[in-house]
């Protein structure tokens, strides 16, 4: 076990550096840099300042010199320094974080457990018309584009019917005291949060109740019952257990987006985080930052691959013997 | 129709005109037709049948496990000890279930939870029906282990389903179906799955718990190699009807039902010295019926080398006397003859 863990550990730390060194790589092959859009913005160019400012950041020297230092740097825990904000990327970084891993993982945790209870309730019920809803609910949720459902509940929800606000991570002015400034955040998040775990939500629903029919219809499943145990026990301990090992598939793989993975959201609430630090960092060449958060991305997709395998280790002592 | 099977003081168990029905294609078929038999005290009973006769489904109904729908019990009873399981209440039969009735299962690499240990597996089946704490329950279950000669119990009760073995798995069910002390034990296809030589174990393992516990064990089975190392008495099925029934010596010496003829012509005799010639093995011609389109009357008539006019309509049971009886119209002409003689 302890071993496997540590062998998991190598191999994700080798393929982040190979992700590091590959977006560098990438980055560089693209056309215009950051000096391109400084002069722009300026209001037009002299070629010999724009060299003067490239020869002070030192991007005037060869690449594998410059990717030397960036993984120099890396290992230091420096991600570099936007030209564009004035500010270095581990702080815009961690900045814009709270925003973005209150929103994903918030929706994630709502869309597994309201998910998995909707499939274990239809796949326990396969002749009822509830069974048909969830799937058709489902069908339409994974249909619906996310900007158009965050649209449409914004219009209702703020317009129509005020109850929650459009827009923003808190109030202006934010709240003195610690508790409504905590209850003002989470007011903010209900629409965001909704909106992004509908998408989610559909998925789980439809995997956690083709699961569960499957495991159901199990021996051990007609072992449990013939013990005497109550259908509750039965779904929920013989059952949840076997059918959840999908689930943590799929949930370990959008864990890996959590860090990333709400652009749209995040863009059409006006919500300071990672998705629009990502989107400005790419319409300015503001290349440090996009490194930065391709980087936070990869170590999060990792970590998720990792944990996975810990979950998947823990449910099913199949996989344990294995390594 | 009156049921034929006669009551003792020993009876624990005796199932009446039990029906079931499934519901296929929006049809009534009726799956289950009038079985009754019943169970004496540390006996056991071989319902022996081929595949989809009926053998399987006549074991959940007595626990009342039938998938429903499209499943029900249409008509009958199930008196264990006095009270119609037919008709007790969802929580009643859930404290029968495991409690007073047991099963174990064909398939045993499949009939354990794979992510469970197994002793929890045991543990729960205790606790569900006695009040005793968890340490308590471990060491009973510990203990079952070593009463179903499981080696080592100590360290296998924390093993999972995976690292035992078939014949090991086996025993872990029967393990479980023991916890409660269960008064009827019921074995469907307990050894299908196994080999020849784990299979011997496993009856002998049966024979043993029937005589320290006295448990009444009913075993279904496809196989009367099986049933004559067990039972007391053999109930023959054929399409959902009981055609047969009778002592195990009666069935084997002078079964009367053409189809319990065919079945024991169709058992291979091992002979020491096979000599030159090998005699063909007899087969009963023809297939087992789709339930859905029965033939009027006998449902064995169309593979029957016996066949009459009178066949078109369904026999009744023939009460041969000493619990005997047989559903065929042959044997009630026998019997008329050997009147009129």
């Amino acid at each position: 076990m302890a071993t496997a863990l540590f062998q998991r550990i190598i191999y994700g730390m080798v393929l982040i550096l190979a992700v590091i060194v590959l977006n560098f790589l990438l980055i560089q092959a693209a056309p215009g840099d950051v000096v391109d859009v400084l002069v722009t913005e300026a209001g037009g160019g002299d070629p010999e300042i724009a060299a003067q400012i490239r020869a002070s950041y030192g991007l005037d020297q060869p690449v594998y010199v410059q990717l030397a230092k960036y993984l120099g740097n890396m290992l230091t825990g420096d991600l570099g320094y936007s030209y564009y904000r004035d500010e270095s990327v581990l702080e815009l970084l961690l900045s814009h974080l709270p925003s973005t891993l209150i929103l994903t993982l918030s929706a994630l945790l709502f869309a597994i457990f309201i998910g998995t209870m909707l499939g274990i309730y239809a796949a326990t019920r396969p002749q009822g018309v509830t069974n048909h809803m969830v799937t058709i609910f489902s069908l339409l949720g994974y249909a619906t584009p996310v900007f158009w459902m965050g649209m449409m509940l914004m219009l209702v929800f703020s317009l129509y019917i005020p109850i929650f606000p459009s827009f923003g991570f808190r109030s202006i002015p934010a709240p003195e005291t610690m508790l409504p400034r905590i209850l003002d955040i989470l007011h903010h998040l209900v629409l965001p949060t909704f909106t992004l775990s509908i998408l989610f939500l559909a998925g789980y629903s439809r995997l956690s109740r083709a699961s569960m029919l499957d495991v159901l219809g199990a021996d051990y499943i007609r072992t449990a019952r013939s013990k005497g145990l109550s259908e509750f026990v039965v779904i929920f301990k013989h059952a949840l257990k076997n059918a959840s090992l999908p689930v943590v598939t799929i949930a370990g793989l959008q864990l890996g987006q959590i860090f990333s993975g709400a652009v749209i959201v995040e863009t059409l609430f006006s919500l300071p985080g990672i998705g629009p630090l990502l989107y400005d960092s790419i319409t300015n060449h503001d290349y440090p930052v996009m490194m930065g958060v391709l980087f936070g991305t990869a170590v999060t997709v990792v970590v998720a691959n990792i944990l996975t395998d810990l979950v998947y280790r823990l449910l099913d002592p199949r996989i344990r013997g294995i390594s | 129709m009156k049921n034929p099977t006669l009551k003792s003081e020993n009876t624990v168990l005796s199932v009446e005109n039990l029906c079931v029905d499934f519901e296929i294609k929006g049809k009534q078929v009726q799956i289950l037709s009038d079985i009754s038999f019943s169970l004496e005290r540390g006996k056991t009973l071989g319902i022996i049948g081929e595949s989809g006769c009926g053998k399987s489904m006549t074991a959940l109904a007595l626990m009342r496990m039938i998938p429903s729908p499209p499943g029900r019990i249409s008509a009958g009873r199930v008196v264990l000890k006095g009270e119609d399981l037919a008709q007790a209440s969802e929580k009643r039969i859930r404290d029968i279930r495991g409690g007073e009735i047991s099963m174990i299962f064909q398939e045993p690499m499949t009939s354990l939870n794979p992510v469970f240990t197994i002793g929890n597996q045991i543990v729960e089946a205790i606790r569900r029906h006695k009040d005793i704490g968890k340490s308590e329950a471990w060491k009973e279950a510990t203990d079952l282990l070593d009463i179903v000669h499981i080696p080592a119990p100590n360290r296998r009760v924390h093993e999972y389903p995976h690292q035992l073995s078939g014949g090991m798995r086996q025993r872990v069910m029967i393990a479980i179906a023991l916890a409660c002390e269960p008064t009827v034990l019921i074995a469907d296809e307990p050894t299908t799955a196994l080999d020849v030589t784990v299979q011997a174990q496993i009856f002998d393992l049966l024979n043993e718990i029937q005589k320290d516990r006295g448990t009444c064990i009913i075993l279904i089975t496809h196989d009367f190699g099986a049933v004559a190392e067990m039972a007391d008495r053999v109930l023959v099925m054929y399409a959902g009807h009981k055609i047969e029934e009778g002592t195990l010596d009666e069935i084997i010496d002078s079964a009367r039902h053409p189809y319990t003829q065919g079945l024991l012509r169709s058992m291979p005799e091992i002979k020491v010295d096979p000599g030159d010639i090998r005699e063909s093995l007899a087969e009963i011609p023809g297939v087992v019926p789709d339930l859905l389109h029965l033939p009027e009357g006998c449902p064995f008539a169309p593979r029957c080398s016996f066949v009459m006019a009178q066949c078109q309509d369904l026999p009744h049971y023939m009460d041969l006397g000493d619990n005997r009886s047989v559903k065929c119209w042959l044997a009630q002409e026998d019997s008329r003859t050997k009147e009129q003689a």
